[in-house]
């Protein structure tokens, strides 16, 4: 089947219980997308498919036939770091460094949940045409993707700057 | 284990006569404790770039030609044997290229556990698949080797095991009426008594006397545990382990497989996190064991659930905590025992009676920690082992003693501050735990706290606030060695097996390198993850930090040495000894006369040299023979529980600390936030459910095993005192597990302030506050 990663068109053949995960990890020696729990609890393994963050452990890779993943080895621009990379060294929005694609994956995908008004548990008027990313709906929508090491406030402060400039433009 | 103390006696003694005069009272302290330069800094971590573009290559990512991977079945009882094992289906279902049971396993040596020897990593003594025995409910019974995950995982399913039962002891209850004294809690004694303090507690005006209960607790370390492992052509093992024990994880697998170490090469540059749970278990011991009997690489990598049947995490406990108070606020009795439960083969009592034998002053001590032997998987050291849970209940009970005698409770710890160890009678190589005190209290608006419990209320929620005092000791490990390198270019290298866990090792190791040289950071590299490096010292008691730099202090005046015998006649450097030197600006100079400099670049190209090279072990840790050197806090809480469901939010947090010189801001913020953190989970939500019919662990997965969350954290505010420790390298202690110790007791005490109600069981979950 063909597949397109991080803008590349991709043919491969499978095992049809292959995960997305696995196909990226295994098959494709694209390491970036970490298997923290292999169930669909930690968000490690977060990546974004036409653009809509997914868990690529809960996802068959059959099933992505012919749609488009980026994982974080697409987030640079060769040697230019994507701003929310560069955001997390400036916020120290990492530790150990394992959770820290899928944080990176999720928070592009959930910027633009945002941006299109999905609303969350923790938004006040679901009315509003407009949803303001604050820090309580950054860290609502966050909640998916563990840290163990702590690196909550650093990895908020980090979306918070790309994000919130953004819808301040 | 009363070897371990007096070899660890012996040791210390040989080595008073080789300590260099720096690390002994009255020696002169490290020169860089004053210095600001590259230490201070804010330096991001140098590591950061090749994590946020997921370019850090961990364990499971290491490329093998030919690779195989495995697949563990579990054993579904606590004790007993195996009757029937049937691998039948497994051995011919597609992909598979190997069964491994006790029946084909190679014979191998049982580990050599942790502490029953300096080099000793092992989690626990048990043999690992050698018979028929089983030992925990969760035990490893086989191994499956497939061509891919998909295939071992099926055909790890259709192996059928019965088993004969006997009786196990997995009820914590029953196993504590026979509980026993340890011979030692990590080379200190089980028990100290000092005066009569139960007759104290019955005479004293003002008593508290409370027992409080900690749950079992796991690491939880995002990256579950895995290796990648091979045997060369002429015998020698490779393993890319995830660990924080490279040296001890290398003598011990050499020990376990009969090979001489130098056979064995361990490398760990990137781990996932590791918390203390990052050791040496079954499951490396299986891949080297299924790749010899295959003949091809393994990639072991633990599913979720295999985490917690394989690797241990933190005990439970059970703790008295029984305070007597003298009219003045000083206390005449301080008890804290308690018992854990361990099994038989490990040697890790969950020290929670540590912090009680140097925090207060009091007129009377009697501390003892016992253990009661339970079937299950090993328990081991999780972040501040024991100081975490034992300043649960140490902490809860003066909170209850101040509010039974009318006190701040800030208050009371300044009238039961010591002047010297409590216990031991040594003097404190620094404490500023007042201080941390008065400057948190400031900060966290403390004064603005009601005494009396339900005082505040907002619509459904009752605010509180509550203090409790954080401590860890300062520990430092011997056996380490650096290597320094100086190129021509004037760049150092510094290589040493050491750890980065997320820590930030490598870069406050470049600061100091940078600094302890006279060399800019980014003519500074670290080298490490690596048993082919000088061997270092574990991740392991917040040692490394101080580890690391009094080694490389020692290499780099050997370094200096051997740059000053290497310059010539007509160096403005001639005839100088290292004493009277000093690096800095890039090279050495006389310490008081300004233009006699020679840069390390002009000192090699004269003598035409490409690189000069030092190597260094570090002295032993006489320091700690001689101080009492504990890093402290003061951990500022406020909470707000639901009168409607019970659940507590932490609204505000504060952690005013007081650990020596803080070598880098940024990371050490992390390092602080990161563990009271994990404190809240501690407090709050994280429980390791053991089922005591059957000692099986009922919620192995992360959807089941509550840690915090992002919407569960708020912003975690943190300062420090910055005053260094005269006694330490670099002024500096290690920070990695303070910042869990005293949250569970500041957040129980913010409850009590908001509620009125006294939790003493963790975690405090919604349905204890309904």
């Amino acid at each position: 089947m063909l597949i397109t990663i991080n803008g590349q068109g991709t043919e491969v053949a499978l095992d049809p219980r292959t995960s997305l995960l696995d196909l990226l990890r295994e098959h494709l020696e694209l390491h970036g997308t970490k298997k923290g729990c292999d169930q669909g609890a930690c968000g490690a393994c977060t990546v974004l498919a036409d653009g809509e963050r997914i868990l690529s452990c809960m996802a068959l890779a059959v099933q992505y036939e012919g749609r488009s993943i980026s994982t974080v080895e697409g987030l640079a621009h060769g040697g230019a770091l994507h701003p929310l990379q560069q955001a997390f060294i400036d916020h120290d929005g990492f530790q150990c460094g394992y959770c820290t694609p899928g944080q990176l994956c999720s928070a592009i995908g959930m910027a633009a949940e945002i941006a299109r008004g999905v609303p969350s548990a923790v938004t006040a008027d679901l009315a509003a045409g407009t949803i303001s990313p604050s820090r309580d709906e950054l860290r609502e929508r966050m909640s998916g993707n563990l840290c163990r090491c702590g690196a909550h406030n650093g990895i908020i402060d980090a979306i918070t700057e790309i994000y919130t400039a953004e819808a301040a433009e | 284990m009363t070897t371990i103390r007096d070899a660890a006696q012996k040791v210390m003694q040989t080595a008073i006569g080789l300590a260099p005069e720096r690390w002994l009272p009255g020696g002169t302290p490290d020169p860089l404790i004053g210095r600001h330069g590259a230490i201070g800094s804010s330096v991001p971590r140098v590591d950061g770039p090749r994590k946020v573009r997921g370019e850090a290559p961990f364990a499971a990512e290491i490329p093998a030609g030919n690779m195989t991977y495995a697949a563990l079945v579990f054993s579904t009882i606590a004790r007993g044997h195996i009757a029937t094992l049937d691998t039948d289906a497994a051995q011919t279902a597609p992909g598979v290229v190997l069964v491994m049971t006790y029946r084909n396993a190679p014979r191998m040596a049982p580990p050599a556990v942790f502490l029953s020897d300096p080099r000793a990593a092992g989690a626990s003594s048990l043999p690992v698949m050698q018979d028929d025995a089983i030992h925990w409910n969760g035990e490893p019974v086989a191994v499956i080797l497939a061509e891919t995950q998909e295939q071992a995982d099926h055909a790890a399913t259709l192996v059928h095991v019965t088993y004969t039962r006997e009786t196990a002891s997995t009820s914590f209850e029953h196993a504590a009426t026979h509980a026993h004294r340890p011979d030692n809690v990590l080379g200190e004694p089980a028990v100290i008594e000092i005066g009569n303090a139960e007759a104290a507690l019955a005479e004293a005006a003002h008593k508290i006397d409370r027992t409080y209960h900690t749950p079992r607790y796991s690491h939880a370390a995002i990256e579950p545990h895995a290796a990648t492992v091979w045997w060369e052509a002429d015998g020698r093992l490779v393993v890319h382990d995830a660990t924080q024990m490279l040296n001890g994880t290398r003598w011990t697998l050499a020990g376990i497989f009969g090979l001489k170490e130098e056979q064995v090469r361990i490398l760990s540059p990137f781990v996932g996190g590791g918390f203390g749970g990052k050791a040496l278990w079954n499951h490396q011991i299986l891949a080297i064991a299924a790749s010899r009997l295959s003949g091809r690489p393994v990639r072991i990598a633990l599913s979720r659930e295999g985490v917690f049947r394989v690797s241990g995490g933190r005990t439970t406990t059970r703790q008295r905590v029984a305070l007597g108070a003298r009219a003045d606020g000083t206390l005449s009795a301080l008890i804290h025992t308690g018992t854990a439960a361990m099994t038989a083969y490990n040697n890790c009592p969950e020290q929670f009676s540590f912090p009680a034998r140097h925090l207060y002053a009091a007129g009377s001590f009697k501390l003892e920690q016992k253990v009661a032997d339970i079937d299950m998987v090993a328990n081991t050291f999780m972040r501040a082992p024991g100081e975490s849970v034992g300043t649960f209940a140490l902490e809860s009970a003066i909170d209850e003693l101040a509010a039974d005698m009318g006190l701040d409770p800030i208050d009371l710890r300044r009238r039961i501050e010591p002047v010297k160890d409590p216990t031991s009678g040594h003097s404190f190589s620094a404490r500023h735990l007042l201080d941390a005190y008065a400057r948190g209290a400031e900060r966290f608006g403390w004064s603005a706290r009601s005494p009396t419990p339900r005082a505040r209320r907002e619509g459904e929620w009752l605010v509180g606030m509550g203090v409790a005092t954080a401590t860890y000791p300062y520990y430092r490990m011997p056996g380490g060695t650096a290597r320094i390198t100086l190129t021509r270019a004037g760049h150092a290298c510094v290589a040493m097996a050491s750890h980065e866990m997320g820590m930030g090792t490598a870069t406050v190791q470049v600061q100091a390198t940078a600094d302890r040289l006279g060399l800019p950071i980014d003519h500074v590299t670290f080298a490490y993850g690596d048993t082919a490096l000088p061997p270092g010292t574990i991740a392991g008691g917040s040692s490394q930090t101080a580890s690391i730099a009094a080694t490389v202090t020692a290499a780099s005046e050997k370094l200096v040495s051997a740059l000053l015998k290497l310059v010539g006649n007509d160096s403005p450097l001639a005839g100088l000894r290292a004493g009277d030197v000093e690096a800095r600006d890039g090279g050495l100079g006389h310490r008081t006369i300004p233009d006699r400099f020679e840069s390390y670049v002009s000192i090699l190209s004269r003598a035409n040299r490409e690189e000069v090279s030092a190597e260094a072990e570090a002295p032993m840790p006489l320091e700690v023979q001689k101080y009492a050197m504990h890093s402290y806090g003061a951990q500022f809480c406020e909470v707000r529980v639901s009168t409607v469901t019970g659940e507590t939010r932490v609204s505000r947090f504060l952690g005013s600390f007081d650990t020596g010189r803080i070598l880098n801001p940024r990371t050490a913020a992390s390092q602080f936030r990161g563990g009271i953190i994990m404190g809240l989970g501690l407090a709050l939500t994280e429980e390791t459910l053991f089922d005591e019919r059957t000692g099986r662990i009922i919620n192995a997965s992360l959807a089941e095993y509550h840690m915090p969350v992002h919407l569960d954290v708020p912003e975690i505010d943190v300062i420090w005192t910055d005053s260094p420790d005269p006694r330490a390298p670099l002024g500096a202690h290690g920070i990695g597990e303070i910042g869990i110790t005293g949250v569970g007791a500041a957040v129980a005490n913010a409850i009590y302030n908001a509620t009125g109600r006294r939790i003493r069981d963790l975690p405090i979950t919604l349905d204890k506050l309904l």
